[in-house]
């Protein structure tokens, strides 16, 4: 199954993974933040990742690893 | 079984660009494209002054920092004592369009056999936002508040199509990282600009289109929107040079 994972350290909560998501797996989050200060992304609906990895190559910070 | 995780020519450093800067998507896809071709240990990188003044801290091979706009003509000192290197500059729009770019336009004239990334996203990032030669018409800045007027301004430099009078260099192409599938076509690009120096065939020029939220007063992903409806009207997308079809042709 695939799944993917998101080291919250490195999120600066964008938003380009989710935008370019076609699954909607991936959301900001509205409370949960960094060290850093940012609301980070986060897998809402992980039973619908097709490990296509459009996040990954959309992140800007390398935050995502995809498995399939 | 991994589909995507971070390649090992980039470090760990966490980078300093602003959320939602496309900057680290063209390192990653420089650094995938060095790994990919097998150039790791023959690769030296120059960097510029701009955004990406520590992208030494980012990428894992021989970095030299170079002055403001000069890095083509550390560049050609590099891979004229090293020839056998794999030599990439990484400039952003002031650097390589404004203060260096008598070095880059000489560089490429000479035939430099370097690869060149050009970072377009049309303003001046690190110093805060100011018109670049790049700034599209109309575009606000902090040096031109009411839009970039020709009349004052004068009109946004267009590297690729300058570049590609000259007779030299032997690949030019403008790329963009507006969305996944040209993100994609950006590192086919990166890649095969590469391999050819890696090849010694010549210079080779890829101007990336990158987007600046933080300067454009932009979210995100409005920025990439901006970025595939504007900057590609001013600075359209596509090949510039290719000898390597034209010598096919002439094969053929």
């Amino acid at each position: 199954m695939a799944s993917i994972t998101i080291d919250e350290k490195l999120c600066k909560g964008c938003g380009l993974c989710a935008n370019a998501c076609p699954k909607k797996v991936i959301s900001l989050s509205e409370h949960k933040m960094n060290a850093n200060g940012y609301l980070v992304a986060e897998a809402v609906n992980p039973q619908n990742c097709i490990g296509c990895a459009f996040c990954a190559i959309m992140c800007p910070d390398l935050a995502i690893t995809v498995e399939k | 079984m991994k589909v995507f995780e971070k390649t090992k020519m980039l470090t760990d450093v966490h980078m300093h660009y602003c959320p939602g800067c496309t900057h680290g998507i063209v390192h990653r896809i420089v650094a995938e494209s060095i790994e990919e071709l097998g150039l790791e240990e023959k690769c030296i990188g120059i960097a510029p002054v701009g955004c990406a003044v520590f992208a030494y801290n980012y990428f894992n091979c021989d970095m030299q920092e170079a002055a403001h706009g000069r890095a083509p003509a550390v560049a050609t000192g590099i891979k004229r004592c090293l020839p056998d290197r794999t030599v990439f500059v990484y400039q952003g729009d002031g650097d390589l369009a404004s203060i260096g770019m008598a070095e880059s336009v000489h560089a490429a004239a000479r035939g430099e056999k370097f690869t060149v990334i050009f970072i377009n996203n049309s303003i001046y990032g690190m110093t805060g936002g100011q018109m670049a030669p790049t700034t599209l018409i109309g575009q606000k800045a902090t040096t031109c508040q009411g839009g970039r007027d020709p009349a004052v301004n004068g009109y946004p430099i267009r590297m690729c199509e300058l570049l590609s009078t000259l007779d030299a260099p032997y690949y030019i192409e403008r790329v963009s990282t507006q969305d996944v599938r040209h993100v994609l076509a950006a590192k086919k690009a990166i890649k095969k600009a590469l391999k050819f120096q890696s090849e010694g065939r010549g210079y080779t020029f890829i101007e990336v289109l990158v987007s600046c939220p933080t300067n454009w007063h932009m979210k995100p992903v409005d920025a990439l929107r901006f970025m595939a409806e504007e900057c590609t009207k001013t600075f359209p997308l596509g090949v510039f040079r290719d000898k390597s079809a034209e010598e096919g042709n002439a094969h053929a």
